[in-house]
């Protein structure tokens, strides 16, 4: 038995006049999962988001909740709520009677005794006990945020919707909220779909990433599957720290293929899809695939141009003569002194079929893709 | 620095002062001279003699018509233009296309542009025998009376007073977050409840300050009541007139136009109070 998925959409596409914001997704949300819709603005994720909310109809397509198609129903009758991007918290009613504000439209009406029960339990699970006769204005950003999550799980959702939930928010209250959100989803049971540009909050907090670009779904996955199995040359670009080397493809060997790097170098990478001979390729290396060592050992030699310490890892802006400048990640292990220097000569490794080599239309043999982490970096 | 604040002191003075005169001069000077002719007595050939009684207040009631009839019509006056502009300002913030709105604005405050004399006169025709009168007649209802009437009036207030109440509901209806339409609708708000509990109670600000507006310039309105009511709606400001042009009787006079003020204040803080109370917001000050 298959159970009937919490969000569905069939082929829906949808349009502002001539541009297509959204074109033709299908997509199924399993049951009590913390789906992540990534991407870049304007990719339409925002969009998607909305059509579950009723906000936008498709142009063309079905959205199903739950198994029931919901063309033609306004917003306040499906079985979601949003919590929406900067809150939308109604200034003119205090914390209490914002959580109470969904309650009260229920129809048969709810008793007031009921409605401020449940308003007072939404409120303590989102550790806010005590704030209800608060003014909006008066709480911080952080505390707003949870105000809109308690007004939108008092009513008991089937799915939650999150826009941007914690882009206004501050790197450490961000982190904190993050584990937040996944406890509440997991206690709760229901399922979360999440609006975000921020690839790492995508990546740590859900169960699935929809990674979205164009207005199309270019990869579905579960977080490690979308980080270590990218489908494509977007989403190895768009999800994680990574160095894109551009190459022509020499040969095959078994499942990997040979690639032609600008100075001449050929390393083996694997690929996801089939290449041709003399193809235009980019290779990805992860950051933190690389090994560095003493200047006679590995594949590229460089000179270390920057370098940011992290505390537990650093990262190093390479040199490499003839391919541009590599991102590379080192563990730093206490005691071992292995810092390099900038301006120090290093050898860079990597295991062989870590490299991930995908078709690049755009490949000029330049590698301006992998001289973008400088600017990041410097 | 020392010298720097002194300079900042006495640009604010520079910046402040000509305004203060004039407030001063026109407005603080007349109105201490009606306080203290409201407390004086007619002298016998008319205007002012001094001494001190409150015997004009005290004769208050035997204007008690006109203040009743401005009483009534100020506040319902300025009703009916809210029933009127409401529709109109939510129109113009929130359903006309991004494109029209200027225009449609500009169609709003133009007919301002032609001074409330002529376009009262306008309506005397409009409204009088061979205007609408003469045309109901010819479709067989013969003897429609408009002009000289309250409803008259009214329907000359609320023309007049219209763009006043509708700039200031715009305002707050433009300021509306949309997402807080959307955020209640999510909530499962129906769109009239939405309208009730969200849009209504933040655009309040801007409904009293256009209330409070009308209902005061209306306290002393002149001539729409004399234009359109032909003299038999007599409202405060034809009694001012009569009493100091005509009768001559400034103390009265005065006592009525400082009864007037102070009627106009409680209207003022009421307003106030109930807008901020209700809405929780920021009052959109117009005056």
């Amino acid at each position: 038995m298959t159970a009937v998925p919490d969000i569905e959409f069939r082929g829906v596409t949808k349009r502002y006049g001539s541009v297509t914001a959204v074109s033709s997704i299908d997509l199924a949300v399993p049951p009590s999962a913390f789906v992540a819709l990534l991407g870049p603005s304007g990719c339409g994720k925002t969009t998607c988001l909305r059509m579950i909310g009723g906000f936008e109809q498709p142009s063309e397509g079905k959205v199903f909740i739950r198994g029931q198609d919901m063309a033609g129903t306004p917003p306040y009758r499906r079985p979601v709520n949003m919590v929406f991007q900067q809150y939308a918290l109604f200034p003119h009613l205090d914390v209490e009677d914002n959580v109470a504000y969904g309650l009260r439209q229920a129809r048969p009406r709810l008793s007031s005794r009921e409605i401020s029960s449940r308003a007072g339990e939404a409120l303590e699970m989102v550790r806010l006990a005590g704030y209800g006769r608060r003014k909006i204005h008066e709480l911080s950003g952080g505390q707003q945020q949870r105000v809109a999550l308690a007004r939108a799980l008092v009513n008991k959702p089937a799915v939650l919707l999150l826009d941007e939930p914690l882009a206004a928010l501050d790197k450490k209250l961000r982190t904190d909220m993050q584990i937040e959100l996944q406890n509440l989803q997991r206690e709760i049971g229901i399922t979360f779909v999440l609006v975000t540009h921020d690839q790492e909050e995508a990546l740590s907090m859900s169960d699935f990433v929809c990674v979205m670009n164009g207005g199309r779904i270019v990869q579905l996955g579960q977080p490690s599957e979308i980080y270590d199995e990218p489908a494509d040359l977007f989403v190895a670009d768009f999800v994680g720290k990574t160095n894109l080397l551009s190459g022509t493809v020499a040969g095959h060997t078994g499942d990997l293929v040979e690639v032609t790097l600008a100075d001449g170098t050929v390393i083996a990478a694997r690929k996801r899809t089939a290449l041709q001979q003399g193809e235009a390729v980019s290779v990805s290396l992860r950051p933190e695939s690389f090994s560095l060592g003493a200047p006679e050992s590995g594949r590229f030699k460089g000179i270390v141009r920057n370098r940011i310490f992290l505390g537990s890892t650093a990262e190093y802006a390479i040199e490499v003569q003839g391919i541009g400048t590599l991102l590379a990640k080192a563990d730093h292990l206490i005691g071992h002194g292995n810092l390099f220097k900038p301006g120090e000569p290093v050898a860079i490794g990597f295991a062989s079929g870590t490299p991930l080599a995908f078709p690049d239309t755009k490949n000029n043999g330049t590698n301006q893709r992998v001289d973008k982490h400088v600017e990041i970096i410097s | 620095m020392h010298g720097s604040r002194l300079r900042k002191n006495l640009l604010t003075a520079m910046l402040l002062g000509p305004a203060t005169a004039w407030l001063v001069v026109f407005l603080v000077l007349p109105f201490i001279a009606i306080a203290v002719f409201s407390v004086g007595e007619r002298a016998p050939e008319g205007g002012y003699q001094a001494a001190f009684t409150f015997a004009q207040y005290a004769n208050l009631p035997a204007r008690a018509t006109a203040f009743w009839n401005t009483m009534v019509l100020a506040p319902v006056g300025a009703l009916a233009c809210l029933l009127v502009a409401y529709p109109v300002a939510y129109y113009l913030a929130l359903r006309a296309p991004q494109r029209w709105r200027l225009i449609l604005l500009a169609l709003v405050v133009i007919p301002f542009w032609t001074s409330l004399l002529m376009r009262t006169y306008a309506w005397m025709y409009v409204l009088g025998g061979r205007g609408i009168p003469a045309l109901l007649a010819y479709i067989g209802f013969e003897d429609v009376r408009l002009i000289n009437t309250p409803g008259a009036v009214l329907l000359g207030i609320v023309y007049g007073y219209l763009p006043l109440m509708i700039l200031p509901i715009y305002v707050s209806l433009e300021r509306l977050d949309r997402r807080l339409l959307e955020a209640s609708a999510d909530l499962g708000a129906t769109p009239l409840s939405t309208f009730l509990g969200v849009t209504l109670k933040l655009s309040l600000p801007g409904v009293m300050t256009g209330f409070s507006l009308v209902m005061i310039l209306l306290l002393g309105e002149y001539l729409i009541p004399t234009l359109l009511g032909g003299g038999k709606v007599f409202f405060i400001g034809n009694a001012l007139v009569d009493l100091f042009l005509q009768s001559r009787n400034w103390p009265f006079g005065s006592a009525i136009a400082i009864t007037l003020v102070l009627v106009s204040v409680v209207v003022l803080i009421a307003a106030n109070r109930i807008s901020t109370r209700v809405s929780g917001a920021r009052r959109v000050d117009l005056i």
